[in-house]
């Protein structure tokens, strides 16, 4: 690829280059941009995925449901203390009413735990809530484990369930994966328009060459060396449309992560971006380039071959 | 003597139409000088376009140094077209390259290095007397001007084959004669010549040149060199 930008100078003027001057950089340049932030978005929600998948996979919730609060509570500790001593749980946690209270204040309001009633005691006295065990494993549940785990609890809490984690979260790790693919189809889409343009403007320019073609190739000129000096010009252009449109495209992407992290909730805030998927997307101009190169490599030689 | 140039029925047609050149059959020998004239249209330009192998006759066989150009691979060309010198009838020089550049082409082309190229530019630029112009761009030059940087163009590679579409057609008659004996020099340096030309003048401006005539399409040979090698041109 190097052997690109070191033709001699006399060479290429063999065709005239104006760059920056024609349309094909700023059309690169719009189309590298768009594809920095459909690989940023597609990288940011595969990244998102599967760090939720991972921080809920290895965890698992059981709920004892008992009407009576005393009976209710004595199971919950029963129960506790039976998990703790499986080899399959690392850690343990009763969750406090307080903090299951809070979990269902957005759909009860805030005032629902208070004691305002004229009868005595809050709303929230009147719903027989679960008890809550948080569970983190040491590793992700199969069926059969979870099985086990219910069958530990069953004697000591008829009414308990164990719910894994993963599976409430299930459809947005699902949704999540649709918005990943339909982020890296984009891509493939803007690469395709890419290369499309490219072919239009190396057919352009081999039109408008065509006499000083025509006269290099009577002089004994091979396709290849007429190629070149295409492809040298397509990539330098591509290489400065890339940058540009890489530059444009981390910028916003750097505003939206700010912007993301303020939000400071769940998963719209586990979607970051690692070292190597920034590695992706810097590789993405260069990837842009070798494209432009390539397909201006094929079109000019594809058009070379219809003359002698 | 081995012949450089042989066509052997030869046919040339555009298209659907009729033959442009029909029953072409002649053989070229190495170091001659070859004039080929014929009214306004009789194929001239379409014949030189199969000699330097930029078309691909419709039927007939064309051996070039000996090797078959009409099956040829375009792969090949590039080398054989190398051996070659062309003079256009239109000169198509590169309207963005300076004479220098122009004349340098077919060097830089072959690759020859650009330390190695500086001299015999400059010394073909001084040959056609325009050593004072180097740097001139196509369209700052008159139109003889640029005949003769398409000629230094053609020669400077030492063609084995040199072929000129009309190239005195621009030039005064001094200038005329002056071309004439460059073609001549680089003749008896080894180069055979073919020169078109519908002005039957120059045919006496050089001693023991051949001619070939061609009327719509078919060729005659008024001077029988066609048949027979013509004799060496130091001993015609």
């Amino acid at each position: 690829m190097l052997s690109l930008f070191v033709i001699p100078g006399h060479d290429r003027r063999l065709i005239p280059e104006g760059r920056l001057s024609g349309p094909m950089p700023w059309v690169i340049a719009i189309m590298i941009f768009l594809m920095v932030l459909a690989t940023a978005t597609g990288l940011a929600f595969a990244e998102a995925g599967r760090n939720v998948s991972d921080q809920l996979s290895s965890r698992a919730t059981v709920q004892i449901i008992q009407a009576n609060p005393d009976l209710k509570a004595q199971q919950a500790n029963d129960a506790a203390a039976r998990l703790r001593g499986m080899a399959l749980i690392e850690e343990v946690r009763v969750l406090p009413s307080e903090e299951i209270e809070e979990l269902i204040a957005p759909w009860l309001g805030q005032t629902a735990g208070i004691q305002d009633r004229p009868e005595g005691g809050s709303l929230l006295e009147d719903i027989p809530l679960p008890a809550l065990i948080d569970l983190k494993l040491v590793r992700p549940a199969g069926k059969k484990e979870l099985e086990a785990l219910r069958a530990a609890i069953k004697p000591l809490a008829e009414g308990a369930r164990v719910e894994p984690s993963s599976g409430l979260i299930a459809p947005v790790i699902s949704l999540v994966q649709s918005l990943q693919w339909i982020a890296f189809g984009l891509v493939a889409l803007l690469a395709m328009a890419t290369a499309a343009a490219v072919i239009i403007s190396a057919r352009a320019a081999l039109n408008t060459h065509k006499e000083t073609i025509g006269v290099i190739h009577l002089l004994g000129g091979t396709d290849r060396q007429i190629s070149r000096l295409f492809q040298r010009r397509i990539a330098l252009d591509a290489l400065l449309g890339g940058l540009l449109g890489l530059v444009c495209g981390t910028a916003i992407i750097l505003l939206l992560g700010m912007q993301l992290s303020a939000l400071g909730s769940g998963l719209v805030q586990s979607l970051g971006l690692s070292w190597y998927s920034w590695l992706i997307i810097g590789a993405v101009p260069i990837l842009g380039m070798t494209l432009a190169m390539v397909t201006a490599r094929m079109t000019v030689m594809g058009a070379l071959r219809k003359i002698l | 003597m081995n012949e450089i140039v042989q066509f052997e029925n030869v046919g040339l047609r555009y298209g659907a139409g009729v033959e442009t050149l029909s029953d072409l059959s002649f053989t070229l020998y190495p170091g001659s000088f070859y004039f080929l004239t014929g009214a306004s249209g009789a194929g001239k330009t379409s014949l030189l376009k199969l000699l330097y192998l930029a078309q691909r006759p419709s039927r007939g066989l064309i051996r070039l140094f000996g090797e078959d150009a009409v099956t040829m691979s375009r792969e090949r060309l590039p080398g054989f077209r190398r051996r070659i010198g062309v003079v256009f009838q239109d000169f198509r020089l590169v309207p963005h390259l300076s004479a220098f550049d122009n004349i340098a082409l077919p060097l830089r082309v072959s690759g020859v290095k650009e330390k190695d190229l500086t001299t015999p530019v400059a010394e073909m630029l001084d040959w056609v007397g325009l050593g004072d112009r180097a740097e001139a761009r196509p369209a700052t030059l008159s139109g003889g001007e640029q005949q003769r940087v398409a000629i230094a163009r053609a020669v400077i590679g030492r063609p084995e084959i040199l072929v000129a579409d009309e190239p005195t057609g621009n030039v005064d008659p001094e200038m005329a004669v002056r071309l004439l004996q460059l073609f001549e020099a680089l003749n008896t340096l080894g180069t055979t010549i073919v020169v078109a030309t519908h002005d039957i003048h120059l045919l006496s401006k050089v001693p023991g040149a051949q001619m070939m005539k061609l009327e719509k399409g078919g060729l005659s040979d008024p001077t029988g060199s066609l048949r027979n090698p013509p004799l060496p041109r130091d001993r015609a």
